[in-house]
């Protein structure tokens, strides 16, 4: 194919450099500086894609952002694993080698299976998902198949996204969205005032639609439209302060002029230039003040079939005429209420497309331009429309019939009129996205029929058409008026601008046809396929709210966010209910106002990035010596050691019998620690745990559980007394950072009176725990200068000493029910003493264990986990810790609420032990537990398992859980019910295992 | 996305700072003398309005010191940011 439909020459295109492309399989060529609309366009290709719901062939609406129609498949590798779906045609700029392709097609664009939905169309009205699946639900399964296969545009790639995203944070006096004739003049006055600007734009180009308009009819100081832009494109680059981006879409305007925007860096470049460069990059940008010069989106028409390929938007047509140098079509039927369609027709006439009719819904224009037109022979049907078009995959023929007087039907006879082509335009909707965004509040035009921003939250302006201002010489005068004032600077208009006269735009939201509405297909969203019919249908229905309205027809939800749809339903409804407009306010526009890539988002925050990894200061042993490891929270935490082939039963049943039988070494070093000092700490203590810490000793320990005022218990440690006014206190390693901030909330909120000052030093020490009969002996061969028998150092105690010189702490606590010693040290001597330990403990056949041993040793001796057997609904009375929550304190975080009537309940669930009755039954953690077995579900339950072992020191099968009355239940038989068995357990006491705790004086 | 005018250090992002609910709820000096509905009163009773709303936040990425904050909760203007102890603006 060639180029058929190319001119000599186009603004924006550089005909010397040819680009080849493809285009469902097939080799086309287009220019630089083409888009792949224009370039296919340029070879006469309409046909793009298929519509959503009802399949309908479609073709290219727009020239901009805004396009509903035109999305492709962007292919990035042979495999066609990375993809890109959903890319506007209209937007993005051909490279060569691009590989295009259409969606939602099949087996191809031009002959789907799926248009078959068109002729059932009549069984798929508004609200036909919610209607027809919601019952009967047996069958959702059923449809639920056809649904997904059917619903969504374009493929979602299979593999990793193979491009590099980054994020950037900036900050700046000014902030211009919008380089239009509105923006460029803010900018270049901004820029006199020395602040720092940023102009920002979406397209490749600053201009916008100036660089399309018509070079006789419009002078700006003589110049034509697009070379006065480029002279102030020139000017731009003589200031320092100003920074520019192309093809950066603003996405989000959030609060305190914080906005996210998108540039695109690499998307329009070849495959060779794109290598080693980051594609996208999102700004994080505050600003001190806004100005929006967005612009505005030109309107359909609403009639039968306006949504065949080849009817298009008549800015859209000139804009692919002057600045790509495309002809749209050979005849064309301008079809118009406003006045803005005649530049078109004429620039189309000039450049030898034939204009065969232009169709104007107004009796009459007192413009200047329905006067050249009429002066140029060109045909005009006033007071007409269209009432239908014709055409399979391009429209060929349209129909058109006179408008009563009222404007209410149709009447006449009707003329047919054949063309390849209709340039459409139902006036212009200001982009008042951002500013809505922003929290500012609209006002309806009832001259233009559009809204427009009304009242700002934010230091911030709106100027030129995004304003509701559409001539050139108001928006230029406007953009230098606000903007002089908005940054006290005031700089003359010196422009000279000479423009044609408009005449008064006419409104009719819903044209009418010689039809009844059921058997038209009006378009209201294209993307989405809602006609008018629907959101009349939903009217009848009941559904008043816009935002009802909205949902059930599903008008605006598409990808593009009605950007072309919302003011047609919303005219419909007002239309229709008798409401005016700006009553009926709108739906609320959210972000992003185009869609964003993940990879945008994400920026570099992939993989290892993703989150931080903690590890501890001995992990590159636990690595060497082949452990596994577990994610806590972001510590990576050893898991168990197998060795050789060992499984992780085997491993973990060999580490505990160990630490039991000879000595185990544990890595504890993630476990929070807080520094405590002050001469108030014991009375701190006193209120934050539950039990008594004011007679505790200087060298002694002791365990303390942690509540919330709603007498829930949320963590649990060990806290030592080191000095007079200086203790040490653990938490969970899950825990460390809540309970931190919750204590120095208490401390700066609650009780500024108290003198105590917290840190956080879980990272500042390395904790290795050697447990077991052999540890006292391991531990003496470790550390210098600590007597190591009962009656200097006994359990619960702490002391200070020393290993190679290097001062140490030593604790004799005990998490496993062993003879236990912990030894806190300088992190960074964490692997060595961890070594010396290691050596000191082979005689003695010491075994590191991981977290996954602690747990079954404590598990054997009846010792929570909070977090495992505490959700966050469980008090000390239901643990059976009674004797950890003081009777004598008259307050304590938590005391109040064990008493409300719920917490005092005598039927709460407990913590207890389960025992199967097989012995080698293991029981799955999360199991429900019943004390009644029926045939099938549902059954009461009454509590679940919250940790479930095989102890290798028991030779048996352990379980603890929180069973609904448990206290009382002892020795009771209670039932598990699995998927294809039920396991028969016994309650018992939670303690397994040395209920006397002889063993941690062995 | 807010700037917050930490009383002690100065505007910073609203990404430093951490919510904390609703401020001027004091732990009651003596709970053993009230009732259970006046314990959960305290427990569990917040407001949900739209205006201004007196709150706590605390600077988690900076000082980590707790402050008091209104906030119109309809357009998020912050009217004040005062520390801890001292009276709420009118
Ligand atoms: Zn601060």
């Amino acid at each position: 194919m060639s180029n058929n439909f190319r001119l000599e020459s186009g603004e924006g295109i550089n005909q010397t450099e040819k680009i080849s492309f493809k285009f469902n399989g097939k080799t086309l060529f287009g220019y630089k500086g083409d888009s792949l609309a224009s370039a296919l366009l340029a070879n006469g290709i309409h046909l793009i894609g298929r519509s959503f719901k009802y399949h309908r062939p479609r073709g290219i609406l727009s020239s901009g952002s805004e396009e509903p129609n035109a999305l492709v498949q962007i292919i990035k590798d042979k495999d066609k694993a990375k993809t890109d779906p959903n890319v506007r045609a209209t937007q993005i700029e051909i490279y060569e080698g691009l590989e295009a392709q259409s969606q939602n097609c099949w087996p191809n664009v031009k002959f789907d299976i799926g248009e078959i939905n068109s002729i059932f169309s009549s069984i798929l009205p508004a609200g036909f998902y919610y209607k027809t699946f919601m019952w009967p639900s047996k069958l959702w399964r059923k449809y639920e198949y056809f649904i997904r296969k059917s619903a969504g545009l374009g493929k979602s790639p299979t593999e990793k996204d193979p491009d590099k995203y980054d994020h950037k944070y900036y900050h700046c006096d000014v902030l211009i969205v919008g380089g239009g004739p509105a923006g460029i003049t803010a900018a270049l006055m901004a820029a006199k005032s020395g602040n720092k600007i940023l102009l920002v734009d979406e397209k490749p180009e600053f201009g916008e639609n100036l660089l399309s308009s018509s070079k006789e009819n419009i002078k700006i100081n003589d110049l034509s439209p697009a070379e006065w832009i480029k002279v102030k494109r020139k000017e731009l680059l003589n200031f320092k302060n100003i920074k520019t981006l192309n093809r950066t879409t603003v996405s989000a305007y959030h609060n305190y002029n914080y906005l996210i925007m998108m540039q695109n860096l690499t998307d329009h470049l070849s495959e060779n230039e794109k290598k080693g460069k980051i594609r996208q990059r999102l700004w994080k940008v505050r600003a001190k003040k806004v100005i929006l010069a967005t612009g505005s989106i030109e309107r359909p028409l609403v009639f039968d079939g306006n949504d065949r390929p080849g009817i298009m938007l008549s800015s859209a047509v000139k804009k692919y005429l002057n600045f790509y140098g495309v002809k749209c079509g050979n005849k064309i039927v301008i079809f118009t209420n406003n006045d803005s369609a005649y530049e078109t027709a004429i620039e189309l006439h000039n450049k030898n497309s034939k204009v065969q009719a232009i169709v104007d819904i107004r009796e009459e224009s007192s413009g200047d331009l329905p006067k050249k037109c009429n002066e140029l022979g060109l045909k005009i049907y006033w007071k007409h429309t269209i009432v239908s078009s014709s055409g399979h995959t391009k429209v060929k023929n349209v129909s058109v019939m006179k408008l009563s007087k009222d404007n209410s039907v149709v009447i006449g006879k009707k003329i047919n009129i054949k063309c390849d082509s209709v340039a459409m335009s139902g006036g212009w909707t200001p982009a008042v996205h951002l500013f809505t965004q922003s929290g500012g509040k609209l006002d309806f035009n009832n001259q233009n029929f559009c809204f427009y921003p009304k009242k700002t939250t934010q230091k911030q302006i709106s100027i030129g058409s995004c304003n509701g201002t559409f001539k050139l010489a108001d928006i230029i005068n406007e953009s230098n008026q606000k903007t002089s004032e908005f940054i006290n600077q005031n700089v003359e208009n010196k422009n000279k601008i000479s423009e044609p006269k408009e005449g008064d735009l006419e409104n009719i939201w819903l044209l009418p046809s010689n039809k009844a509405l059921g058997k038209t297909k009006s378009f209201i969203d294209f993307q989405n396929d809602v006609t008018a019919k629907d959101i009349k249908l939903a009217l009848r229905e009941g559904y008043k709210s816009i935002e009802h309205v909205k949902r059930y027809t599903t008008t605006g939800m598409a990808t593009d966010q009605g950007k072309i749809a919302n003011m047609h339903a919303l005219g419909i409804v007002a239309e229709t209910t008798n409401t005016k407009m700006g009553d009926l306010g709108t739906t609320t526009f959210r972000p992003p106002y185009t869609p964003l890539t993940f990879g945008a988002i994400v920026g570099r925050n992939v993989n290892q990035f993703f989150d931080i990894t903690r590890r501890t200061p001995i992990h590159s042993w636990h690595k060497k010596n082949n452990a596994k490891f577990e994610d806590v929270g972001q510590w990576k935490r050893a898991w168990y050691y197998p060795i050789d082939n060992e499984s992780m039963f085997d491993a973990v049943q060999r580490e505990s019998k160990a630490a039991r039988t000879k000595a185990g070494i544990l890595d504890a070093s993630t476990l929070g620690k807080i520094d405590i000092q002050g001469s108030d700490t014991s009375e701190f203590l006193n209120r934050v745990y539950t039990n008594a810490w004011n007679k505790l000793a200087i060298g002694k320990c002791r365990y303390g559980l942690m509540l919330n005022d709603d007498g829930m218990v949320y963590d649990d440690g060990v806290t030592t007394r080191l000095n007079e006014n200086h203790y040490i206190m653990t938490t969970t390693t899950g825990g460390a950072a809540t309970v931190m901030s919750k204590l120095e909330d208490f401390l700066q909120t609650e009780w500024p009176e108290l003198k105590v000052y917290l840190t956080s030093v879980t990272d500042h020490f390395a904790t290795v725990s050697v447990c077991g009969p052999h540890s006292k002996k391991i531990l003496e061969k470790v550390t210098e200068n600590i007597d190591y028998s009962d009656q200097n150092f006994p359990h619960m105690s702490f002391k200070e000493g020393s290993i190679n010189k290097i001062k140490c702490r030593v604790m004799r606590i005990s998490f496993t029910g062993e003879l236990s010693y912990e030894i806190n040290i300088q992190a960074n001597y964490g692997q060595s003493v961890w070594e010396k330990c290691m050596n000191a403990g082979k005689e003695y056949g010491i075994t590191p264990y991981g977290t996954e041993a602690m747990h079954l040793l404590r598990a054997e001796k009846g010792f929570i986990i909070a977090g495992q057997e505490t959700d966050g609904t469980v008090t000390p009375i239901d643990l059976q810790m009674d004797w950890i929550v003081s009777k004598k304190k008259y307050d304590f975080i938590g005391k109040r609420s064990l008493y409300r009537s719920d917490t005092a309940r005598e039927d709460r669930k407990h913590y207890v032990g389960l025992l199967t009755k097989d012995p080698n039954e293991i029981l799955e953690e999360g199991a429900q537990i019943v004390a009644e077995v029926k045939n099938r579900p549902p059954m009461d339950m009454i509590g679940h398992i919250t940790s479930s072992y095989y102890s290798p020191n028991l030779n048996k099968s352990i379980a603890l859980a929180v069973v609904k009355n448990g206290k009382k239940l002892k020795g009771k038989k209670l039932f598990v019910p699995m998927a294809n068995k039920t396991i028969e357990v016994t309650v018992s006491d939670p303690v397994f295992l040395d209920k006397e705790g002889t063993r941690l004086n062995a | 996305m807010f700037i917050i005018k930490c009383p002690y250090c100065g505007e910073r992002d609203h990404s430093e700072f951490s919510y904390g609910g609703e401020a001027h709820i004091n732990r009651p000096k003596k709970p053993t003398e009230l009732t259970d509905d006046q314990w959960a009163e305290y427990l569990f009773m917040r407001k949900n309005i739209k205006g201004i709303h007196y709150e706590r936040w605390n600077h988690s990425h900076g000082c980590r010191r707790w402050f008091n904050m209104a906030r119109d909760t309809s357009n998020d203007k912050i009217h004040s940011v005062y520390k801890i102890g001292e009276k709420p603006p009118v």
